[in-house]
């Protein structure tokens, strides 16, 4: 009786102590993860047909880290994203600040051109993406990283708009005073914008490179119909896997990959917190 | 806050305009121009497309069994959206009202699958839809409780519990669509709840109208942009999604992407595969412009 009697009444806004709402938010939560844990846990089971517990077992973790295949699609995966994430940074930082900084001729269609490669379907920038590199002869069979070239290209397009997005309502905070008065203490151009303006800007670039490098990492169907039989990402190396063969070795080699986004998005959070991140999307 | 004149600062608007628009014009630009170019094209060879401005690639766009796919794949998209805005306005709603201390980890909650690979969750899916995965236990195991529920009434056992089909169907593509897609709109819809004034709701409540009465006459009219933004960034994707129908669908599910991806990988026809792109980014700008007239109408008034 103590117990129930110190509980606070419920009050009309507090829906999350709703049972029903609990219940519903439970349940929402255990579709969107079961899953993602299923197919972890089972990363670890001594079994080939994946589906009954048999006891733990790390060898497909050995077999898929064995897996030339697969650990060369993870490093190109990788090299892409980090390529693409460098490269989206600088083209999209330019491309926020124009807008937000200039007033020049055509500038909504400059703006509506900016976000086509968001809304665009997939599908149709991939095949825009395979006819555009088959019509200029773009050169295959290149060494390492080299024929990455076409890939990283079409993942720096698409991302990049994503990050001018970002720092352009980054941007929208920036009090101009500050500005003004760096010039009058007579910063130039470059000094004002290394001094005053990127620190400003900073926290939309970090929000930016990491919403680029895992848009990039995370891209299948643009990658699939960009890439050659000797360019293989990890997206679309677990594609093929999956297609032919399901093995607990894709379990492994996703499992590999969950844990990589958790500790990115970790490291999201430690620099930014939730609400910011939140706030980008 | 006033901007500046380009023509007043012609070396700074040089310098960082540049290299973005050039790289859009070369890299994004001019490969859609080409597929354009080539929707109005035919198999000149093996290797070789001739531009002739025929609008057979159109025309045959236009037969019932594409036009059947593309209302189907619209079809499926609108479902999915549905199902993600009945799942997720509640979560939105209770993000929005959650202590400071539970709303961030209920946001990072639906942010975590945003972030994981699409093709990683589309297969944890796969694994546990699969014929001896753990959706038909669960479901066996509930086909044996109303069994044995009826045993208490006195009524016969049900029939012995057989595996459902769950994957490569209908069902499974709109159930992976739905699993895919639900964070994209709870974030909108939450971010939309959060600039709410929530005075107004607690004096609609405080005036006698109910919670439901209240969510549809203040709430819902409140949060308009958010929903229609919502349902913009859950529809477009799904109209085109290629991945999730391809793993998980039956031969009968195919949606409009595979379509286009058959014509480029396996039937060979790009012109073909370049007019059904185009009419595919046509129904996504009739789409957006018909939210952006939404959106204008309250502005008017």
């Amino acid at each position: 009786m103590a117990l129930l009697g110190r509980r606070r009444p419920v009050a009309p806004l507090e829906y999350t102590r709703k049972t029903w709402m609990r219940l519903w938010i439970a349940g929402v939560m255990l579709f969107l993860y079961a899953p993602l844990i299923v197919l972890m846990v089972f990363s670890f089971n001594d079994s080939k047909r994946n589906v009954v517990w048999k006891g733990f077992t790390l060898k497909y973790y050995e077999k898929a880290l064995n897996n030339e295949g697969l650990i060369e699609a993870l490093v190109n995966s990788l090299t892409i994203a980090a390529l693409a994430t460098v490269f989206s940074v600088i083209l999209g930082a330019m491309a926020g600040l124009m807008l937000w900084r200039f007033r020049f001729p055509f500038k909504g269609s400059v703006e509506g051109a900016l976000s086509l490669p968001i809304i665009v379907p997939e599908i149709c920038m991939g095949v825009a993406m395979l006819i555009f590199f088959a019509k200029i002869d773009w050169p295959v069979g290149l060494p390492w990283p080299l024929n990455l070239s076409a890939i990283t290209i079409a993942h720096i397009t698409f991302c990049f708009p994503f990050v001018a997005l970002v720092v352009r309502s980054r941007m929208a905070s920036f009090n101009r005073e500050q500005e003004e008065a760096a010039k009058d203490l007579g910063a130039g151009e470059w000094q004002t914008f290394r001094d005053v303006l990127l620190p400003h800007m900073k926290p939309g670039l970090v929000a930016g490179a990491l919403l680029a490098f895992t848009l990039s990492l995370d891209d299948f169907v643009i990658t699939f119909f960009t890439s050659g039989p000797d360019t293989v990402t990890f997206p679309v190396k677990v594609y093929s896997m999956v297609r032919f063969s399901v093995t607990p070795e894709v379990n492994a080699a996703s499992t590999i990959l969950i844990i990589l986004t958790i500790a990115l998005t970790a490291l999201a959070l430690k620099l930014q917190g939730v609400k910011a991140i939140a706030d980008a999307h | 806050m006033s901007l500046e004149n380009w023509q007043e600062h012609k070396r700074p608007f040089a310098a960082i305009a540049g290299a973005p628009l050039t790289w859009l014009l070369v890299f994004f630009l001019v490969p859609m121009a080409i597929v354009w170019l080539y929707s109005f094209g035919q198999n000149a060879g093996p290797a070789d497309i001739a531009i002739t401005g025929t609008l057979d690639n159109y025309k045959r766009a236009t037969e019932w069994l594409y036009l059947s796919i593309f209302f189907k794949s619209l079809a499926v998209a609108a479902l999915v959206t549905l199902i993600c805005l009945i799942v997720g306005f509640p979560v939105a709603m209770a993000i929005t009202f959650a202590s400071d201390k539970w709303r961030p980890w209920l946001l990072l909650g639906v942010m975590l699958p945003f972030w994981t690979n699409l093709l990683i969750r589309t297969y944890a899916l796969m694994m546990v839809l699969g014929g001896n995965g753990y959706a038909n236990k669960a479901l066996g195991a509930l086909w044996g409780g109303a069994s044995w529920l009826r045993t208490l009434v006195g009524l016969q056992l049900l029939d012995a519990w057989s595996p459902v089909q769950l994957l490569y169907n209908n069902f499974a593509v709109v159930l992976g669509l739905v699993y895919v897609h639900l964070p994209f709109m709870v974030l909108p819809l939450y971010s939309a709840l959060d600039r709410l004034d929530r005075s107004l709701i607690e004096a609609s409540l405080d005036l006698g109208a109910g919670h439901l009465r209240t969510l549809w006459t203040i709430v819902m009219p409140l949060a308009a942009p958010g929903i229609f933004a919502g349902i913009m960034i859950t529809l477009i994707p799904a109209l085109g999604a290629y991945l999730t129908p391809d793993l998980m669908g039956g031969t009968e599910s195919q949606m409009i992407a595979n379509v286009i991806e058959r014509q480029f990988k396996r039937a060979n026809d790009w012109p073909f595969g370049a007019a059904l792109s185009f009419l595919l980014i046509y129904a996504m700008f009739i789409l957006i412009a018909l939210q952006s007239l939404r959106g204008r109408k309250p502005a008017e008034a």
